[in-house]
């Protein structure tokens, strides 16, 4: 696999995980209005994952479902961080919501300026979109800066949530949260969350193998 | 339906406004429940914005909207020439269109 389609199966892999675990709050988030924001915000994570799901398949000669879900699970490049599952503790989203969207910005920011105009332009829209996810998460980590159960998640997910960027990228994240560098829990391994979510994700799919939807 | 589900805080109710395109008025949207001017920014972008419906948005806490209750003066006189239904335009508009016709084709 070129480096690129890596790359791009990260980001693709990334956001289809999160935005599934973000999902699971629909209907049950702490307040209506909660509600309709994150389920919004889930809905445009996949958004982005078929995005880079596409760039990828041009390449390879598939198309963005095969990649999305006709994959095993020990195929997934996505980082432990969004593989977990934790929609019945707001606190702990929170804590990996603005974690991951503070991640994705140095990252998105590194895709920007890259050479291929493609990636760049797409860099750029889905930047507008996460603007708003930015905003979302910089509100409630703000809110929730001195409850304890927010603070003991951002210390339990710190070093899932350095796993998201390459090692170069990591002492950003450390100047934008401000906090110290520690051993990062790599991408590559699967946490016991990812089999589950992936059953239930590809169910319907696997259900009639190759069905025209 | 944000209380029902436990707000943690105090929570307020503001009304939006939207303004569709640039110079029109602003015309009410919808109310939202949130803790702060900062949360109900973020919703009201996210129900009356991302789509791309409204230019501008105004938000307002309920409380600081001043309501009037029946803030019309007792019409007990003749007074239908302050309403605008006081007037039949289409009369008017019938004439001056025969008149502009029968201008022209003089």
């Amino acid at each position: 696999m070129s480096p690129n389609i890596a790359s791009f199966l990260r980001l693709a892999d990334d956001e289809l995980v999160l935005g599934w675990r973000n999902s699971e709050w629909t209907g049950i988030a702490p307040f209506l209005e909660e509600d309709v924001a994150f389920s919004s915000i889930a809905q445009t994570e996949i958004g982005h994952a078929r995005a880079w799901y596409e760039l990828a398949a041009k390449e390879l000669g598939t198309d963005a479902d095969a990649l999305a879900f006709d994959r095993e699970p020990d195929e997934y490049l996505c980082a432990p961080l969004v593989e977990m599952r934790l929609v019945d503790e707001w606190a702990r989203t929170i804590a990996r919501h603005w974690l991951y969207e503070t991640a994705d910005r140095i990252r998105i920011q590194v895709l920007l300026n890259s050479q291929d105009r493609e990636v760049a332009d797409l860099a750029e829209k889905i930047d507008r979109e996460e603007t708003y996810h930015r905003m979302h998460a910089e509100m409630w980590a703000e809110r929730l800066r001195e409850e304890p159960r927010f603070c003991e998640a951002v210390d339990e997910l710190w070093p899932y949530a350095l796993g998201v960027l390459t090692e170069e990228q990591r002492p950003l994240l450390c100047q934008a949260v401000d906090r110290s560098d520690v051993e990062a829990i790599e991408r590559g391994g699967h946490t016991d969350n990812l089999s589950p979510l992936w059953e239930e994700m590809t169910m319907v799919r696997r259900s009639v193998p190759g069905a025209s939807w | 339906m944000g209380a029902a589900r436990g707000v943690s805080g105090c929570s307020v109710i503001w009304e939006v406004f939207r303004q569709e395109r640039e110079g029109q008025p602003f015309q009410h949207g919808g109310s939202l429940e949130a803790p702060n001017i900062a949360f109900a920014e973020a919703y009201a972008r996210e129900f009356y914005g991302r789509r791309g419906e409204s230019f501008a948005l105004w938000i307002v806490p309920r409380e600081a909207v001043d309501e009037v209750r029946e803030p019309y003066v007792a019409d007990v006189f003749d007074r239908d020439y302050r309403r605008v239904d006081g007037y039949s335009l289409k009369v008017k508009l019938k004439e001056a269109r025969e008149l502009a016709a029968k201008n022209a084709s003089r």
